[in-house]
């Protein structure tokens, strides 16, 4: 056994060398990410710039303008330049953080985006935390006993949450538990973030915040959380056969401390991978539950800029989607390669 | 020359054998027989639709119903805004998501097999640039950018099935690549080059009947995703306002205040429906995977 664990000198050495190869792996990830990014905003010009027939005509939708007018807008559009000029004034421009200028709110996309990414940020955050705990301790336990009623439950409960639009769910509590229904009362807020007649500041805000949150975050939760259950259920079965279990067992474990001690540990690599990744999706899955709650964050503000359509914001948006995507899937990447030594040696 | 395009039946057993073996196979999962059946009585439901739901059910100005009214007699589940019945709605609904679910599954699927299998037969530069191009769209949020691209498009089915088929190709190309790299490494694909097979007949005649299943398989899937994305587009009110879809339904009850009205009858169904066919295709399609690789198995 100690031959086995124990460390031999020729493998610290081997170690020292693969340590050292951490700066050129950070790198290669780091420029496929900025690349990542590149490619983003060559399919966000594309989109924005060059699909709509004529920008000029959609801003000026339903208002009667003269052919001056028309021209005078192409040109402060810059429209008449040619493609590649646009494009790099465009890649310019975001880099220094300028995102454009939102035709709906006649204020800078970035500053509509900052003022928005708390509430996204805090929403986010806490369906995050409650669905990787939740789904998780789902995962573990139904993967560890497969095939049993729990499993068979909480499997099932998780595969329909996943079959229902979030949007949907979000309506549904909405009107069960802040219209009420016959003899459910209201018991949350209908919408926003915070009650605009109550103090903005102290306990009171953090009380109504709270109580804010809990619709939009349990309706994230209750979608999310199935994903990381059959995440963790396929890599907890993954582990199962594995002999170190065996192992631990023949030492006599307790069957609880072979999961937590041994499986456990072992079977989380994948999904901390999941997790990252999923992260990065859930930004934009806040979108419906922003829209249905109007949560006032960067999905709510998708979905404001969806109506008009203001396509400067949406592009805008597009981009902070895409880049956080781009920054947990980099974060991903990282992370596995400190957790998992097998990623290391390759 | 004949030969080498029937070499694969040399090496296996012959498909009508193979696909009686699967059909016994499937029928020992119960789970895939329930989604099996709640999708042939949704299809049933949608192409028989139009011998009992006419215009003037559908029509806001020619029905006469009461208006946003819970369940009662002729109205088993209850009337929009407008005094249509929900129940015909949803009916009616099941025809324009499916077909949706499906044209954008099928793009989905034209898109993603052409891209896997250029990658995975031009091994060279072509193919890795072509997987480059996959892992670049995969790094991409796939709402957000659907959410763009039809809001680009303008409103319509039209532009949200290609909003879709363009956010969700990139899996069935990983799919589509791996396969077929591993069917060009048998030795009947050798046999067919050096009898002077030429690329494309190689990628038609050999490669893609031997990747088949496996695409098939994954468009179940695909379409239960569809389903689930034209809802989430046309909800944020980027379909075509005037056409019924569960989607749209729920879009309408949204911003016509079903929500503050309490008219959970209105916001039930649609989604229900919604519900039931996404979890059909999604057990037939875990079912099929199970018997296709019994690895699978356990899980």
């Amino acid at each position: 056994m100690s031959s086995l664990t124990a460390p031999g000198p020729a493998k610290v050495k081997g170690q020292g060398v693969k340590r050292s190869d951490l700066l050129p792996y950070l790198g290669s990830k780091l420029v496929a990410a900025l690349v990542s990014f590149f490619v983003t905003l060559v399919i966000g010009f594309v989109i924005f710039s060059l699909m709509p027939a004529d920008p000029v005509r959609t801003l000026t939708r339903g208002r009667p303008t003269s052919e001056a007018q028309l021209a005078q807008i192409r040109v402060q559009l810059g429209l008449d330049d040619p493609v590649w000029e646009r494009f790099l004034t465009f890649v310019g421009n975001t880099l220094k953080g300028e995102l454009g200028y939102s035709w709906q709110f006649q204020q800078s996309v970035s500053s509509l985006v900052a003022d928005r990414l708390g509430p996204t940020l805090l929403l986010m955050g806490t369906a995050a935390v409650l669905s990787i705990a939740l789904g998780l301790w789902l995962g573990i336990r139904s993967g560890w006993r497969h095939g049993s009623l729990f499993d068979r439950i909480a499997s099932s409960a998780s595969l329909t949450l996943w079959s229902v639009p979030t949007f949907w769910l979000g309506m549904i509590l909405l009107v069960t538990f802040s219209v009420g229904i016959g003899p459910i009362p209201s018991l949350f807020p209908a919408g926003g973030m915070a009650d605009p007649s109550l103090p903005q500041e102290g306990w009171t805000h953090v009380v109504d915040v709270a109580r804010h949150l809990v619709l939009p975050c349990l309706t994230m939760v209750l979608v999310v959380f199935a994903q990381y259950v059959t995440v963790m259920r396929t890599s907890i079965i993954d582990e199962m056969g594995s002999p170190y279990l065996l192992t631990a067992r023949a030492k006599g474990l307790t069957d609880d401390a072979v999961r937590r001690r041994h499986a456990v540990p072992n079977a989380l690599l994948p999904s901390v991978t999941m997790i990252f990744m999923h992260l990065g999706i859930l930004v934009s899955g806040a979108i419906t539950v922003e829209a249905v709650y109007s949560w006032p964050g960067l999905g709510y503000l998708t979905y404001e800029a969806l109506k008009i359509p203001d396509l400067p914001l949406l592009q805008g948006t597009f981009i902070v989607f895409s880049a956080s995507v781009i920054i947990m899937n980099l974060l991903a990447d990282v992370v596995y390669r400190f957790l998992d030594p097998r990623v290391r040696a390759q | 020359m004949t030969a080498a395009t029937h070499a694969p039946a040399a090496l296996e057993v012959p498909r009508h054998h193979a696909f009686g073996r699967f059909c016994r196979a499937y029928a020992k999962r119960p789970a895939g027989l329930a989604g099996l059946g709640l999708l042939v009585a949704f299809g049933v439901l949608a192409l028989v639709a139009p011998l009992f739901i006419g215009d003037d059910q559908l029509n806001v100005i020619k029905v006469d119903g009461p208006q946003l009214s819970p369940p009662v007699d002729g109205y088993p589940l209850g009337t929009d805004q407008a005094g249509r019945s929900v129940l015909l709605l949803v009916i009616w609904g099941a025809r324009e998501s499916l077909s949706i679910g499906i044209i954008a599954t099928a793009l989905t699927v034209v898109l993603g097999s052409a891209v896997g299998l250029l990658a995975g037969h031009y091994q060279g530069r072509i193919g890795q640039s072509l997987m480059h191009v996959t892992d670049w769209f995969i790094a991409l949020p796939s709402l957000p950018l659907a959410i763009s691209l039809s809001a680009v498009l303008g409103q319509g089915a039209a532009s949200i099935t290609i909003a879709i088929a363009v956010t969700s190709w990139t899996a069935t190309a990983r799919l589509v690549r791996a396969q077929t790299l591993a069917v060009e490494a048998r030795p009947f694909i050798e046999r067919a080059k050096v009898l002077g097979a030429g690329n494309t007949q190689i990628m038609i005649r050999h490669v893609l009947p031997n990747v088949m299943p496996l695409i098939l398989v994954s468009s179940t899937l695909t379409v239960a995703s569809a389903i689930l994305s034209e809802a989430t587009l046309t909800f944020l009110g980027l379909g075509d306002p005037t056409s019924v879809t569960w989607g749209s339904m729920l879009q309408a009850a949204f911003a016509g205040g079903a929500v503050t009205a309490g008219a959970w009858w209105y916001l039930l169904p649609p989604g229900i429906a919604i519900l039931i066919v996404v979890l059909g295709f999604t057990l037939v399609g875990r079912a099929v995977e199970h018997v296709l690789n019994p690895r699978m198995v356990g899980r």
